[in-house]
Parts: structure tokens; sequence; C-alpha cells
């Protein structure tokens, strides 16, 4: 299997993705972006505080039976640029904040790993979300929070084109490395015909596929739920228990005490 | 009283040449129509007319007595389903029985009534065990029967299909035949594939330069080789190997 046609199936398997747990979607997502924000909210030299956020992600993880490892390869993009980000920081703070074992811990290598933990911690957490309840489920969840449905809408049909244009880049790069044998990539010089064929053939796809839905009954609203579902008490439970665990873990730095305990 | 009116049908895309031209036909209830012609002749887009895709058209085009017009789109696209030639662009959600619960969710149905719904069309298109699988996964002919299925579950009394033993083997065309045989409704079936136009309509449109040319018994127009190739077609298989 080709890495488009890998990207592809990814992102069907996203889309399908229904979660068997009778956790609402919109429990996951308010637990997600309270993670998140959390996370955000520590200092830049607080590591120790927020490692205590890798508990979600290891409880998580371990109750969901997700694969750390093939989430941290499958966005290994997005983490290099977070490192990357993250990096700049050893070059402009370089007063030491402690020593470690007699080497100098500075101000910019306890910021940077900081970011970069942040980063990884909100990213991975954002893919567990996709993992669990799938975009579809995501797009339910914000609807069901209130956010306006045309807002809703415009997300999930940009997921959908994003694979409409996905299959389409794999149609024409297929189509063109049957006649460029041994050739690496698409020439420079046919890059211009290339993309805005590209365009053309998938804004005329995705014409077909809202025309497609027009003709089911669609006005605007992509997603419809049966009225008056109430929020089921395990969704409830999940939500304020994590929310709870979050503010204990923001203000006391469990592992710094941990640490104190061993150390003493 | 008829369920599809057309009449002094004249379109054009660009306003300059017209596709479609003084087309003029009405179907009764029940009935199963073939639409045949080479290709842009304009098939899709009298299919397309019917369902209110393409406005801006001349003369009159009544579906279910309502005029295919802006105001009565909702009721006509409940009325009349349209069946994609690309299964692709039909169905874009993630399993079977998503996409096929879109519409009746759209029209606001019950969840009750929607599964009930969803069940009946996969039964109807021998697909039931595969409510859950999930679309890229699927064959081009079960993707095809899917499509269809999006359409029965709207439970529409007009039908119209285009191209659709398109791509299909042998298997899954003759298995396609069956399920549209066993479609209750009025059919509109635009195709090349006069065999199955031949196995499944009793009567036939012949459009050719975006004309209606002949409009008679399919056993009638499509044994007429003469009048098949003066307008860009061939016998069917079936009676051409005699």
């Amino acid at each position: 299997m080709d890495r488009l046609q890998e990207a592809i199936a990814a992102l069907h398997a996203v889309d399908a993705r229904r979660s068997e747990s009778r956790i609402d979607p919109a429990a996951r997502l308010i637990v997600c972006m309270a993670f998140s924000l959390t996370t955000v909210s520590f200092g830049k030299y607080d590591f120790c505080g927020l490692m205590g956020m890798s508990l979600f992600l290891v409880i998580t993880a371990i109750w969901e039976n997700i694969s750390v490892w093939k989430g941290l390869c499958r966005l290994r993009y997005i983490l290099a640029a977070v490192a990357l980000l993250g990096s700049a920081n050893l070059f402009y703070d370089r007063n030491v904040i402690f020593y470690l074992g007699g080497l100098p811990v500075t101000g910019g290598l306890l910021s940077a790993l900081t970011l970069c933990s942040k980063g990884i911690f909100t990213v991975l957490a954002a893919y567990f979300l996709l993992y669990l309840i799938g975009m579809p489920g995501i797009c339910r969840a914000l609807r069901r929070l209130g956010i306006p449905g045309g807002a809703v809408t415009v997300l999930l049909l940009t997921w959908r084109y994003l694979i409409v244009l996905l299959k389409e880049v794999r149609r024409m790069w297929q189509a063109y490395g049957m006649r460029a044998p041994g050739q690496r990539g698409v020439r420079m010089r046919a890059w211009g015909s290339f993309a805005g064929l590209l365009l053309l053939r998938s804004m005329d796809r995705a014409e077909t596929v809202y025309q497609s839905m027009l003709l089911r009954g669609y006005d605007g609203e992509a997603l419809r739920e049966p009225a008056g579902r109430a929020a089921s008490g395990r969704s409830i439970l999940y939500v304020a228990a994590w929310l709870c665990v979050f503010i204990f873990l923001r203000w006391i730095p469990l592992f710094r005490l941990a640490g104190r305990l061993f150390l003493s | 009283m008829s369920v599809i009116k057309a009449e002094h049908l004249t379109f054009s895309y660009d306003g300059a040449e017209e596709v479609l031209s003084d087309v003029s036909f009405a179907l009764e209830p029940e009935e199963t129509v073939g639409l045949i012609g080479a290709n842009g002749v304009g098939k899709s887009t009298l299919l397309k007319i019917l369902v209110g895709l393409l406005p801006g058209y001349r003369g009159t085009v009544e579906v279910g007595g309502l005029t295919v017009d802006k105001k009565h789109i909702r009721q006509i696209r409940e009325l009349a389903g349209y069946v994609f030639q690309d299964s692709d662009s039909q169905l874009f959600l993630s399993t079977v029985y998503e996409d096929v619960a879109f519409g009746p969710r759209n029209y606001g149905y019950a969840e009750a009534e929607v599964d009930r719904r969803v069940m009946d069309a996969l039964r109807q298109v021998h697909m039931e065990g595969l409510r859950d699988r999930q679309i890229y996964r699927m064959s081009g002919g079960q993707k095809k029967l899917a499509s269809i299925a999006t359409i029965l579950s709207m439970e529409p009394q007009i039908i119209l299909l285009d191209e659709p033993s398109g791509a299909l083997d042998p298997r899954n065309r003759k298995n396609l035949i069956r399920v549209i045989r066993e479609m209750k409704g009025t059919k509109i079936i635009a195709s090349h594939d006069l065999d199955m136009v031949w196995d499944t309509c009793e009567r036939t449109l012949l459009l050719s330069g975006g004309r209606l040319i002949r409009d008679g018994r399919t056993k009638e127009i499509l044994a007429d080789e003469a009048l098949l190739q003066t307008h860009g077609l061939e016998l069917p298989l079936s009676l051409s190997h005699g």
C-alpha cells in the first residue's frame, strides 16, 4: 500500500470510528478541552507539575487500549515541529535554575522541556479523542455543546473534502507515475498544471458529493441527532471525575511531592 | 395522472448550445423506462433536471404533479431519488448504515423509523449483513447497491438511475438487474447498457442530439438496428448474436 493510500485509509478509519463505550462524545470533548487548557496553563518552568498531567494520557491509553507508540509515530511530523519550536528557548534563556547531579539546568532547557511536553500532551490528547470518537463524533459533540450547525458543518465538510482531495491526488499521481517511470516526484514544469487540474477535479467531485447530499434532504445541517437526548450519569461522572483530577494536579505538584518522599 | 411530465423541455448549460431541445414525454406510475442514447446526448442532464439539480430550463417539467422549481424542491426530492453514475460521489459517509440513514434523518424521522427504513432498504438490495461495513472497504458492485439503498431508504415513488451498470462485472450486473426488477415505483434507467434496458424496461426513450427521437416499446426500439446505428448505438448483444 502506498503512502497516499495509507493516509486515505487512516482518514477513513477516523471517519468511521464509533465509540462503543457509553460515554457521550460531548463528555470526552469536554474532558479533552479541560485537559488541554490545564496543560497549557502550567508555568514555563513548572516541568514537574506538568508531568502529573501525563496521568490522564497513561490512564486513557491503558483503559481504552490505545497504542501510544503508534500515535507518536503517526504524529511524528507535528511532534518534530513542536520540538523545533521548543528548542529555540535553549538559546534565549541561559540562566541556571538548579543543578542536577552537578550539571547546570538552565531556564532555557527547562522551558524547552516544558513547552515540548505541553505540545506532546495536547497533541496526544487530540489524537486520543479522534481515535475514540472519530471526526463525526467530535462534530456531534460540538453540536451538543451548542456550537452553531453551520460552523460544525463547515468543519465536517472540510474534513470530507480532505479525503476527496487525497483520493484525487492519488489518482493523478498514479496516472503521472505510469507515464514517468523511474522519475521521483512530479517535475517542476508539470507542477502548475498538476495543481490546477487537481483543484478543478477535486472541486468537481466535491460538487457532485454536495449534489448527492442535497438530493437527500440536506439543508445545511450535516449531522442530525434525535432530539432531547440527555447526558448519561456515566458521562457526567466521567467529566466530574477528570475535572477534579485536573484541578488537583494543577495545584498539587504530585511528582515533586513524590520525588521529595523518595529523596528524604 | 402522469407521475413525470415534460413538455417542450429545452436546456443549455451556457445559454448557447442546447443540450436538450424541445423534449416532451409523460410517465405513468410504476412504469420502468429506459433512457438511451450515445455519449453527450443529454441523458444525465435530463435526469438532473427532473430532480431539480439543474434549474433554468425552458418548458414545463412536473414530478408527482409538482412543477420542478425552487418552491417544490424539497417535496420533489422526497418523491424522486437519483442514483449517481459514480457511487463514490453518492456515498460520502463512513459506513453503509450512516449513509443510508442520511436521507431519512434529514427529513426528520424518528430514530426508530430511520432504522426501519435503513433495514428495509438494505433488505431490498440484499445487503442486510453489510450495514456496518466501512464504505471504502467495499467493492464496486457493493457500492452500487449501497448507493441504491441510500435512495430506497427515502421510500421514493420515482427512482432515477444514471448508468447503473457502469463498471460492474457480469455477476454484479446480473444482481443489479434483479434488484431493479424487484424495486417498486416508477423508474427511469439512463444507460448505454442496452441489454440491461432490454431486460428491465418495457418502454424506452431514445435521445439523440438533445432531441427525443423515439418513445415506444423497448422490444421494438432496441430491435431496430438501423435506428440505433443512425443515432450512434448498436444492437443489444443478446440480439446481435441471434
